[in-house]
């Protein structure tokens, strides 16, 4: 049986923020271009982020992308790439005011200019304790109103979506190597189809459902991860895990930083503003990394709220209804909805949630997919590039700061989009052939559900999966937990390959869906499990209670997961900026 | 609680039907949402769209005992023991709770929703005072959940030629932005029988929207700009 084969210039997988501004550049071009998307574009988990986005345009205090670059570079306890935090700092300001001109309706300033809040982690002067204003805002509904702008741009632009397929497997050249493009399952239909291409973009975003409480939505399993893990690409990072200190308690819901940045601050059970005691100059503004562990320990140590004293409260009821109402109106809806208080007269339960994945595919600032090859630490894979979420490019090291992510997504679809159209015009014009055994993968994987009648129910699989995951990597990380957590992720792993669904429909078929997410979510617990168990330090997201430190000397250094016999490789941190001088590691304080 | 869901599968049901689940709630489960997902872990094969689960994607739209609503952000607690799901009215029902919305989007698309603005952009953001930006509050929070247009008997009857309230409160919301430079443009393309004359004030949109958006007063207010161009 052959699959239909249908070619394009460019093809890229997920319309959130980075793949709908990649497609943009793309299509701007004239080039022509498949957005494949599982659900549609204004569906992406993009649309949730709430508090904003960062650039230091200094409309209410003074800033410069340097400062912003520290910021990112100690946020990111020294493990990002300086190279690409230069790169996403300086280009900052450009793709925010490019946005605005797109139609975001940002909020604004009394002189007319761009709203800006301040944010955790974000400083002036080089991490001094006055908070920089930085955090350009649309309400607390900044994501959402980013990705209706880019998906509008994109209707402008009349780019070819292709919304409910479900990209499942990559194509490569046996040659080099090269990626040559994915198989896709039409959703409505159940048809798979390859799609090929000069240049393929994974823009999947997070796989945060890996874990039991989240702030993600379903949709957010890993795809390219799995994709490019499946395909034998290596995962960069992935024992990097951000907690949001603010995820609604019992319900896992977002509540933005933004609440924090406009005034509001943390209690434990006692009334006691703890994060004076555990950040004296940034407090409730300091890294999240840093306030989820101040809030784990809160809860630990016996000073949590409620009668099971397992969260602490958010309070805002002093920042007045009007404040709340203006610039944290979708803040007080989630409050109201899935807390039953009010923020306007209650304080708010809480509790760190699982809320991003710094680590993911490798890839360079221009969105290239980079990876070990001999002496060369970064070889470029033709053809192959990655961005947003599921990329790691790095920016976020071990720890993002809040904002920094919507500004990810944007920086580096464009640039992405900017080197897939030279890439794609420097190359011969038609398609090169493809491998003999182009989809088999896909197939293979389908043909199991469709005849498996007995097994592992995928819902069982996957429970126990995210529970193994809460349970053995949380916010602090014990060795014999690690170590356990690795087999549970295996006998999970191993089951996980035996699911069965009794759904054998060819119509928008979710049963399938769920169960091939699942493989996705595999692979991305076992990179993470493994990567954190072997790494013997602390650093940003990653504490061990073994090992309480940072160890500049061993583990200053990238973390490469490879899905073939869970082999762990290491790559060098990029400490050299493009243009100007190294932040040397420091002790991190705020 | 009892849900009694629509069911039809094109590949093997010869016409829908309704289909009964008995669900044991737990303390965690909050929201019909909940409910549902709980439904699919005993019958896998009910299918659904959703994503954020809480509110602001707009996948997981439905019909709850006859009123269009998020399933995400309906309380149990707010609804009685029986509750009867259906796909959201007037569409074309792919699967299950699963509708083809493409005449939904269709009209959307049609309005044009981007800012056009044809001066060379400026090195900065353009300016727009507090009040301006105010304008476009309650407009821009839509999450095209088709609530309101699935919710409409003008869209029932006329649903390629009549824009429907999500798209003509889109078209409001780049009427309204400063930074638009088409209102004519946009305001003829709707004076039309139907595009934006089929709107009978019905108010059923604003009754189902669950953002709390108001399609029918900015429905009015583009009839007003049009009245006010005449004079």
């Amino acid at each position: 049986m052959n699959l239909p084969v249908r070619r394009f210039d460019a093809i890229v997988v997920g319309a959130g923020g980075s793949g709908l501004r990649a497609a943009l550049e793309l299509a701007r071009a004239g080039l022509k271009v498949a957005v494949l998307t599982k659900v549609f574009p204004t569906r992406s988990h993009t649309v949730a982020a709430q508090g904003g986005i960062a650039a230091p345009l200094a409309n209410s205090t003074e800033d410069n992308w340097h400062w912003h670059m520290y910021d990112t570079v100690k946020g990111s306890d020294y493990l990002g790439d300086q190279d690409a935090i230069e790169y996403m700092c300086r280009r900052a300001n450009e793709v925010v005011v490019e946005l605005e001109h797109m139609g975001m309706p940002f909020d604004r300033l009394e002189n007319g200019k761009i709203y800006q809040r301040p944010f955790g982690g974000h400083t002036q002067d080089y991490g001094s304790s006055k908070m920089a204003m930085r955090s350009c805002a649309a309400a607390d509904r900044t994501g959402h109103a980013m990705l209706h702008t880019l998906y509008q741009q994109n209707v402008r632009t009349k780019t070819q979506f292709f919304v409910e397929w479900m990209a499942l497997d990559l194509i490569r050249d046996p040659q080099d190597g090269a990626v040559l493009g994915v198989t896709a399952l039409e959703m409505e239909t159940g048809e798979v189809t390859i799609f090929q291409a000069k240049a393929t973009l994974l823009a999947t975003g997070g796989a945060g459902r890996v874990f039991y409480a989240s702030t993600n939505a379903f949709i957010n399993t890993g795809d390219g991860l799995g994709l490019a893990a499946r395909a034998g690409f290596p995962l960069e990072d992935m024992e990097f895990w951000q907690f949001h200190p603010t995820g609604v308690y019992g319900a896992g819901v977002l509540i933005t930083e933004g609440v924090r940045g406009e005034g509001g601050y943390l209690l434990n059970k006692d009334g006691e503003r703890f994060m004076e005691r555990y950040a004296p100059n940034a407090k409730d503004l300091a890294s999240r990394d840093v306030v989820s562990r101040a809030m784990t320990t809160e809860i630990k140590e016996g000073r949590g709220c409620g009668p099971e004293k397992d969260h602490v409260m958010l309070k805002l009821d002093h920042l007045g209804a009007e404040v709340i109402n203006h610039r944290l109106p979708g803040i007080r809806e989630i409050s109201i909805k899935f807390a039953n208080v009010d923020p306007i007269r209650d304080l708010v339960p809480v509790v760190p949630t699982v809320h991003y994945q710094m680590g993911g595919i490798p890839a360079n600032y221009m969105g290239r997919v980079v990876i070990p090859e001999g002496a060369n630490s970064e070889s470029i894979v033709p053809a192959f590039y990655a961005a947003g979420e599921c990329a790691c490019v790095s920016v976020h090291g071990a720890n993002r700061l809040g904002t920094n992510s919507l500004l990810d997504l944007v920086v580096f679809g464009k640039s992405s989009g900017e080197q897939m159209i030279k890439d794609i015009r420097s190359l011969p014009s038609p398609h090169r052939n493809l491998p003999k055994d182009a989809g088999e993968t896909t197939r293979s994987r389908l043909a199991r559900l469709d005849a498996n009648a007995a097994g592992e129910r995928v819902v069982d699989v996957l429970t126990d999966l995210r529970r193994a995951m809460q349970a053995h990597c949380g916010v602090f990380r014990f060795p014999d937990d690690l170590i356990l957590g690795v087999q549970k992720i295996k006998e999970i792993s191993a089951r996980a390959g035996r699911t069965f669904i009794t759904d054998k429909s060819k119509v928008f078929n979710t049963a399938r869906v769920e169960a091939l997410e699942l493989d996705n979510l595999v692979e991305t617990a076992m990179a993470t499990i493994v990567s954190a168990e072997a790494r013997k330090e602390s650093r940003g997201a990653q504490a061990r209670a073994d090992f309480p430190n940072r160890d500049d000397k061993n583990w200053m250094k990238h973390t490469l997961w490879h899905k073939e016999d869970n082999r762990l490789a290491y790559k060098p941190v990029h400490l050299k900026p493009m243009t100007v001088a190294s932040f040397e590691p420091k002790v991190r304080t705020y | 609680m009892k849900l009694s869901i629509y069911r039809y599968d094109p590949d093997k049901d010869d016409k829908p039907y309704m289909k009964d689940y008995d669900v044991p709630l737990e303390h965690s489960d909050r929201m019909l949402l909940d409910a549902l997902v709980k439904v699919k872990t005993m019958d896998d094969s009910i299918s659904f769209r959703r994503s954020c689960r809480e509110g602001v994607c707009g996948s997981d739209a439905m019909n709850i005992n006859g009123k269009n609503g998020l399933a995400c952000v309906t309380r149990i607690t707010d609804l009685p023991e029986h509750v009867t799901l259906r796909p959201l009215p007037g569409l074309p029902v792919i699967r299950d709770l699963i509708v083809d919305m493409t005449q939904f989007f269709k009209q959307y698309e049609s309005i044009k929703p981007y800012v056009v603005n044809h001066d060379a952009p400026p090195e900065r953001e353009r300016l727009q005072s507090p009040a301006e930006r105010e304008e476009l509050n309650g407009l821009y929070e839509c999450i095209l959940c088709a609530c309101c247009s699935t919710a409409c008997p003008s869209f029932w009857w006329n649903p390629d030629k009549f824009v429907g309230p999500a798209g003509l409160l889109q078209a409001y919301r780049f009427i309204a932005d400063t930074r638009d430079q088409e209102t004519a443009a946009r305001l003829d393309d709707l004076e039309d029988p139907y595009r934006l004359f089929r709107c009978h004030t019905i108010m059923n949109c604003v009754d189902v929207c669950p953002k709390g958006l108001n399609p029918t007063r900015a429905i009015g207010k583009i009839k007003e700009l049009m009245v006010k161009r005449t004079v």
